[in-house]
């Protein structure tokens, strides 16, 4: 058994590729999965001559990150060379940023384990992306496809102030909302948008030194990034315990067997010979840039949820799940109107449907949010219909399900079609709670000699009785009526 | 002896004319025909464009361009087996606009390989002979340009300078050079050696055959983020030939130097010819001078590491035969593309860049480049132009210093301040050591373009050393 007192000390650098229209610095578009090389413009694949310049837009983005995340946004960043020779990066070097990049000291704070705790962020820069390499395309040969040299990047490097693997998720998801908020990023993990890699390292017992570290990389999913942490956590424990020491290195995730295996290690590393590129100027923003950015800032996700809370009255933890993209929080604040004019007690059943059975759903089926076979103004429909006991809940997840298979366009429709409006008459109630009361004697006796809970059970009774239909509430209280 | 014609004669001629225009390039392709086998001036000649009598600045006028500039469709080699094979898909905008402005393209200039060179010999299309003396080097890395334009073949001609490329090939071949302000001239498709001090500019017979040529070519260009945003003034109606009033500095440190007697000669006297015209002469202290050599081989070798790390054999450009695995690819198509002369400088640029020793060189360079430039500011603070010679010595032989690379690099210990300093500076031929040609390097303020051509031409109305043609050539 590990020891439990040693602490694993964790940092994430996550690549986060700009949804610009066109790249860092070329006019070439940056969509994806055009034929190989169709993107790629002179100055993409490094033609003699040609010049970088660059896209204004991306400046803007990383402002907004820079804001996002309580950083400062540095007046003059300047854009470096970083050397190294590899077919799929046609320069010979990647323009990125060392020493001044254009965001530095920021923060997230990030729930996980029942404690939220605020992660640092030492720095984010700029950077174009490199090609592909297609090592299985042609027999004898790599090919080199450089559609994607050029995409605008920022590297967002957190402190090492992560402790578990779960937070380390939860951060890195935190970011992903953030990033999809600003609409910077479409947070594309199978296509590469969102890339983490992980420090990390162990130690053992009250220090402040850290452990050697290894680095994993490019780590696509967040279940993907907790196993890769968990594993090499465990793995470093177990070198240490056994004598050994950690290499610094880096290495890959392997999801097939759920391991990490070395990739090059520290003495293998490159001298990249950073220094400024003489093509590009600093890249000069000025506090009425800063400005302009703050105001055009949507809502973020952390005051987004704190409002959900307040104004729907909704818990925490559904706040927070409504909160992970813009468009699940849209949704929400749709269907939450349509429901009628009360947010704070038409908001907890709306989120419970989103939360619960719509969730579900999209879960089952592999949708998205805007995918979703039932609209907000739809879901908002249903809601209506329970809370002014036209249905019970129970018969509204019938009308859910017709909804979801499209057998109608409104909750209302589907009701009227089906006669499944809640029996308000009296006396039709009465009548099956005479009923049952006759069918139950024994029930009434032990619910007059003071188990007052058993009406639960008549209660239960006349809803079968009458197929759902009648008013529970109004059973209820017929109930205690005629026997209290 | 003939005097050659004006640009602005020839230009007008084309547009009250222009079959004139076509007769002038047949029979300037006819020249550089004959010439080929002496000089090597030429790396392709183009016979594409037979006229472009547009009505432009340039109407119709043959230049020819440093094999240095991408011209789209054509071969563009920058001198080198490494791009001995590239057809440039497009043209860079100097190219461009030469020829929006009705210039002519005969051909691609001879030229150091990667511009980096002062004797023309590093080019891997054979060296260029020297038209004032077959057996001497024309200077470089532009010599192509320079010895076409001296040798008659062409009218003007474009070139590049990084530390002297323009000046130091225009003085030992006798024709005007001017390297303008950085950021002057669009860099775009200009084939990078070292981007913060590579400048296009052209070379003619005179400054007032300089003007229009520069004017067609500067301007801002979307395309290169290093290029000013700022008007460009008509240069020829600058040529006002007064220079009555202005301040010449004479910077000591140049003078102190050692200078081959008859240049030193002929600069005194080009100097007392100044003085006539009115300009008053002071001495200059630039006490920094002597730090240029050393930054500038720290700071043009450390980029051109960088910049030429491109080349390397996957997707254009030579490629080895056969490569075992991908360090084979690298190593041999590099080792066998490029140069000994371009391999030296991408050797000691990855080293003043590798971790342990950038700060001692590279930081160090970029403090003491400032130095040199601060020297600059402070000159032009009391004086309007500068002038020194522009190279120690007339041409040398060829052979003579290829195999010694701190005496090559020593030709151009007058031309780099200006350079690292980033401000204009062109030399006009002022006289003769024996029979080979002295220039004189004038220097100005940043973007004072027009100042340094007016007082070159005030100088070439006293002088016919501009005029003069070599023996063979008239």
């Amino acid at each position: 058994m590990p020891d439990a007192s040693w602490q694993p000390v964790i940092g994430l650098e996550i690549h986060i590729q700009l949804a610009t229209a066109s790249k860092i610095f070329s006019s070439a578009p940056t969509a994806y999965g055009a034929a190989p090389n169709s993107q790629a413009s002179a100055v993409d694949i490094a033609l003699p001559g040609v010049l970088p310049v660059i896209n204004a837009d991306v400046i803007r983005m990383a402002v907004r990150f820079g804001l996002a995340i309580d950083a400062e946004i540095t007046p003059n960043s300047v854009f470096e060379r970083k050397h190294y020779f590899y077919p799929d990066l046609p320069k010979g070097y990647q323009i990125s940023q060392l020493a001044l990049p254009i965001v530095t000291g920021g923060h997230l704070d990030v729930a996980a384990e029942d404690q939220t705790q605020r992660i640092g962020i030492t720095r984010a820069h700029l950077e174009e992306d490199a090609g592909k390499s297609l090592h299985d395309a042609f027999d004898n040969a790599t090919g080199i496809d450089l559609n994607r040299a050029g995409t605008p990047l920022i590297e967002c490097v957190s402190q090492p102030d992560i402790r578990s693997a779960a937070q380390a998720a939860a951060y890195a998801k935190r970011l992903h909302t953030l990033v999809r908020y600003l609409g910077i990023c479409d947070g594309n993990m199978a296509e590469g948008s969102f890339r983490i890699d992980a420090n990390v390292s162990v130690r053992r017992g009250a220090t402040d030194e850290f452990g050697t570290r290894t680095e994993t990389k490019n780590v696509n999913s967040f279940r993907f990034l907790e196993q890769a942490i968990n594993y090499e956590i465990e793995r470093q424990i177990d070198v240490l315990e056994s004598g050994g020491t950690i290499t610094q290195e880096t290495r890959l995730f392997d999801p097939d067997r759920g391991e990490t295996r070395a990739m090059r290690s520290k003495e293998e590393a490159h001298d990249y010979r950073y220094f400024p590129d003489p093509d590009l100027l600093p890249v000069a923003i000025t506090a009425d840039d800063i400005e302009y950015e703050r105001c055009r800032l949507p809502e973020l996700p952390a005051a987004k949820a704190k409002r959900f809370e307040r104004d729907y009255a909704l818990a925490t933890a559904d706040a927070n799940a409504l909160t992970v993209n813009p468009e699940t929080a849209d949704y929400f604040e749709t269907a939450t109107a349509a429901a009628g004019d009360d947010p704070a007690a038409l908001g907890r059943p709306t989120a419970n449907w989103i939360n619960g059975e719509l969730a579900s759903v999209l879960n089952r089926e592999g949708l998205t949010i805007a995918e979703a076979p039932i609209r907000a103004g739809q879901l908002g429909g249903l809601v209506h219909r329970v809370a002014d006991d036209t249905i019970s809940g129970k018969i509204a997840k019938q009308v859910f399900d017709a909804l979801v298979a499209g057998e109608g366009e409104t909750a209302d429709a589907i009701i009227e079609a089906r006669g499944l409006k809640q029996i308000t008459d009296t006396n039709e109630i009465a009548g099956y709670v005479d009923q049952v009361l006759a069918e139950n004697p024994e029930q009434v006796e032990q619910y007059r000699a003071g188990k007052t809970k058993v009406v639960g059970y008549l209660v239960g009774q006349v809803m079968k009785a009458s197929a759902g239909q009648a008013n529970p509430k109004e059973v209820n209280q017929l109930i205690v009526d005629k026997i209290g | 002896m003939s005097q050659p014609e004006t640009i602005a004669d020839i230009v007008s001629g084309h547009i009250a004319s222009p079959d004139t225009a076509k007769e002038r390039i047949q029979a300037c392709h006819a020249k550089i025909e004959r010439s080929q086998s002496q000089l090597n001036a030429l790396i392709s000649q183009d016979h594409s464009a037979s006229n472009n009598a547009n009505g432009g600045s340039l109407s119709g006028l043959p230049i020819l361009h440093k094999d240095l500039f991408c011209t789209d469709g054509q071969a563009t080699t920058a001198g080198s087996r490494m791009l001995a094979n590239f057809v440039a898909p497009y043209d860079a905008t100097v190219v461009s606009r030469l020829a929006k402005a009705g210039a002519v393209s005969l051909g691609k200039a001879n030229m150091d390989e990667f511009a980096m060179g002062s004797s023309n010999e590093t080019s891997y299309f054979g060296a260029v002979a020297n038209p004032w003396d077959t057996s001497c080097v024309p200077g470089g890395s532009s010599g192509g340009s320079a010895a076409a334009v001296a040798a008659g073949l062409v009218p003007a001609a474009t070139g590049t300078d990084t530390g002297g490329s323009i000046r130091q090939p225009a003085a030992l071949c006798g024709v005007t050079g001017i390297k303008p302000t950085y950021g002057r001239v669009s860099r775009f498709g200009m084939i990078a050696f070292a981007s913060s001090l590579d400048q296009a500019g052209c070379f003619a017979r005179s400054a007032a055959d300089c003007a229009p040529v520069l004017g067609a070519m500067a301007g801002f260009d979307p395309n290169d983020s290093t290029v000013a945003d700022q008007p460009v003034p008509n240069y020829p109606a600058a040529l006002t030939g007064d220079i009555n009033g202005l301040t010449i500095g004479l910077p000591r440190q140049y003078f102190d130097a050692e200078v081959e007697a008859e240049t030193a000669r002929a600069i005194q006297t080009a100097i007392r010819e100044f003085e006539a015209l009115g300009a008053q002469v002071v001495d200059v202290d630039m006490p920094h001078t002597d730090l240029a050599l050393s930054t500038y081989y720290i700071i043009a070798p450390a980029e051109a590491s960088s910049n030429l790390a491109r080349y390397d054999g996957v997707r254009y450009g030579h490629r080895c035969e056969n490569p075992t695995d991908l360090t084979d690819l690298y190593e041999r198509s590099r080792a066998e593309g490029f140069g000994r002369e371009v391999q030296r400088r991408i050797l000691t640029g990855a080293y003043v860049l590798s971790a342990g020793y950038y700060d001692a060189y590279y930081r160090k360079a970029q403090r003491t480049r400032r130095l040199i430039a601060n020297d600059f500011q402070q000159a032009f603070e009391s004086v309007d132009l500068l002038a020194t010679p522009a190279t120690p010595g007339p041409a040398f032989k060829l052979g003579s210093q290829i195999d010694n690379p701190t005496t090559m690099y020593a030709n151009d210990v007058f031309t780099l301040p200006a350079s690292l300093a980033g401000v204009p500076a062109m030399s006009v031929p002022a006289g003769f050591a024996g029979h080979l040609p002295v220039g004189l390097q004038l220097i100005g303020p940043w973007f004072e373009e027009s100042r340094l051509l007016n007082a070159g031409h005030a100088f070439q109305q006293a002088t016919d050393w501009h005029t003069r043609q070599p023996p063979g050539f008239e």
